[in-house]
């Protein structure tokens, strides 16, 4: 009897070859592997073009085997915007993290929004600024610790938390914003969903999409990668509830 | 085509569109804001690009993302909404793309004033963002000439991958005078091997002004030098009048030099032996013409609507040969023809080797401001 094989897995063609410089057990590397996915699923590899943020994830144009550009710091949907609006027929993505977006990019972020761009965006939000060594970010949580928050983020001084999904929601331009998590693979599968999600509403053309997605920060948390994921359950999902913040109709038929 | 009424700010939006302009991106700011006005209007109606962006950097940030398709691209802005531009020019220098930006100057520093300024010389012609770029800077004196050089604009930013400014103050902006416009050409988006258009059939690409790496941080420095004295070559440009035999040299660009042609033409009326070399480029600036005037003439007299930015230009060419004089109106004032003609006078009357001719302008122009 001839053995079968049959392929379970394969490493998706939206990624390259390249060995990435994510820390161990850093989250980012799951972020990317389920935008490559659902690129090689939805058959969009070709015409898509990414654009890279300043942050950990610099050089996410080095990981991903499509056309990309690297933006400067939290202008990623400005220039993504420059991509979309002279090549309407190509996949536009940026991936930004939290000072990227939430803090420095915030302008750019919320205009793009609300011009109901027809760009895609994913949100990594750790709570930090990981590149350069852990520092307070708009999203860190009150009382976390940081390298510039080192007796805890003190709300008196320092401020609130911005809650990116529920803020963009509020946009009529936008047509698909939800917040998701990768702590376990339950979530990673549901985040994979709302990726895919993401995607077809930009395919479709139903406006602007946004996936943020609550990442673990390891080495700058201080944590091994088991109490990293362990720790944005406890604290993250509490304070940057998982949710659906804005679906379009038109995306009912695809809803994760 | 036929000489029209135009005003400069319109005259030179039309232009870049007829020239096969893609995408506009803009942020009103005074005096430039009929540009982005007329792009509103025209680009629409062409099924063409425009986007109002949220502020200066988004709108520079749009125009980062459109030049990197290959497409022909334009912003436009005035002196506050150009320094707030400065992070992502200095992106577009490192990712050597063709990117064209019309600043119409106005009075400074800070939010200044919106009457016509040249203060934004230093910032446009020496830098301004960060790192080791030359952009191309051109300084329209004439609605004419704004359109002619918005013209050469895009096709020198695409023929050296380089950032190209044309720089106007806000009478060149606001004037309304005859002047002839290109013909309507086709757009045609050029695919130039580096645009990111999707990885259909060839291997991905990227576009950036990262270099991880200082090593080849050095080598794309390095090219990006090799281009500038490629230009520095080939791209001098700069008009003479009455110079032949002119013992002073008038030099002023755009308005001010515009101005001085008028004095330059009454102190010849007077006998006195004067000629005026305006700059049309900043960027590369004209050295090699002055430096050669400088072996002739007997003085210099630089004219502008700034403290004398320009003025060191002059006296690094002319290198102390002759005493180089200097006359300004700053903060958003136009000199007048006899203003400039006193100075023609004066200097002409006893040329004065000075370390620094900014000295007795300040004591001169006390003479002139309201106490």
């Amino acid at each position: 009897m001839a053995a079968t094989e049959q392929l379970v897995y394969e490493r998706p063609h939206s990624l390259s070859e390249t060995p990435n410089t994510y820390c161990p057990g850093c989250t980012h590397g799951v972020a990317h592997h389920l935008i490559a996915e659902v690129l090689d699923e939805l058959n969009l590899r070709e015409r898509t073009i990414g654009v890279a943020p300043v942050g950990c994830s610099v050089f996410a144009y080095n990981y991903f085997n499509m056309d990309f550009a690297e933006a400067a710091h939290g202008r990623a949907p400005a220039m993504a915007t420059g991509i979309k609006r002279l090549q309407p027929d190509r996949i536009v993505f940026t991936y930004q993290g939290d000072g990227d977006l939430a803090s420095i990019g915030m302008g750019e972020i919320v205009h793009a929004a609300g011009r109901g761009e027809l760009i895609t965006v994913i949100f990594i939000n750790n709570t930090n600024y990981g590149m350069t060594g852990g520092q307070m970010a708009p999203t860190t949580l009150p009382g976390q610790k940081t390298t510039s928050s080192p007796y805890g983020r003190d709300v008196e001084t320092a401020g609130f938390p911005i809650h990116v999904a529920e803020l963009l929601a509020t946009l009529e331009g936008a047509a698909y914003v939800v917040r998701r998590s990768l702590h376990d693979p339950k979530n990673i599968r549901l985040a994979k969903k709302a990726v895919r999600t993401a995607f077809e509403a930009q395919v479709r053309g139903l406006g602007f999409s946004m996936v943020e997605l609550l990442s673990t920060c390891p080495t700058n948390w201080g944590l091994t990668p088991l109490e990293a994921l362990k720790w944005l359950e406890q604290n993250m999902l509490p304070a940057y509830p998982l949710g659906d913040y804005k679906v379009a109709p038109a995306l009912a038929d695809a809803r994760a | 085509m036929a000489r029209e009424l135009l005003k400069g700010n319109e005259a030179m939006a039309e232009a870049a569109i007829r020239v096969g302009l893609e995408a506009y991106f803009g942020y009103p700011i005074t005096p430039q804001t009929e540009i982005l006005e007329w792009m509103a209007r025209r680009m629409p109606e062409l099924g063409r690009v425009f986007v109002q962006a949220e502020s200066e950097l988004g709108a520079v940030n749009m125009v980062y993302g459109a030049a990197c398709t290959g497409a022909r691209v334009m912003s436009s802005s005035s002196s506050p909404g150009v320094s707030l531009m400065m992070e992502g020019l200095s992106y577009i220098a490192g990712t050597e793309l063709p990117v064209v930006l019309i600043d119409i100057m106005r009075g400074g520093p800070g939010l200044g004033n919106i009457a016509p300024s040249q203060g934004d010389y230093n910032q446009m012609v020496h830098g301004g963002g960060h790192g080791d770029y030359h952009p191309i800077v051109l300084a329209p004196a004439t609605v004419q000439e704004a359109v002619d050089l918005t013209v050469l604009a895009f096709d020198l930013a695409e023929k050296y991958r380089n950032l190209v400014f044309v720089v106007a103050d806000g009478n060149v902006g606001q004037i309304m005078e005859p002047a002839e416009l290109p013909a309507m050409r086709e757009v045609k988006r050029a695919s130039p091997e580096w645009a990111l258009t999707g990885t259909a059939g060839r291997e991905k690409r990227f576009l950036s002004s990262i270099y991880i790496d200082p090593v080849y941080e050095e080598v794309t420095n390095k090219r990006l030098q090799e281009r500038w004295l490629e230009i520095q070559k080939n791209e001098v440009r700069f008009r003479e009048y009455y110079l032949e035999d002119a013992d002073l040299v008038v030099v002023g660009f755009g308005t001010a030099g515009r101005i001085a042609l008028s004095a330059v033409r009454s102190a010849r009326a007077e006998g006195i032996r004067a000629g005026l070399l305006r700059p049309v480029a900043l960027s590369p600036y004209p050295y090699a013409a002055i430096e050669e005037l400088a072996k002739r003439a007997k003085a210099f007299l630089v004219v502008e609507m700034n403290a004398g930015q320009m003025l060191e230009d002059v006296q690094r060419a002319v290198a102390g040969r002759v005493p180089v004089d200097f006359y300004g109106r700053m903060g958003g004032m136009v000199p007048f023809p006899d203003e400039i003609l006193d100075e023609i006078r004066r200097v002409a009357r006893e040329p004065r080797a000075q370390a620094d001719p900014r000295v007795n302008w300040l004591k001169r122009l006390e003479k002139v401001l309201p106490h």
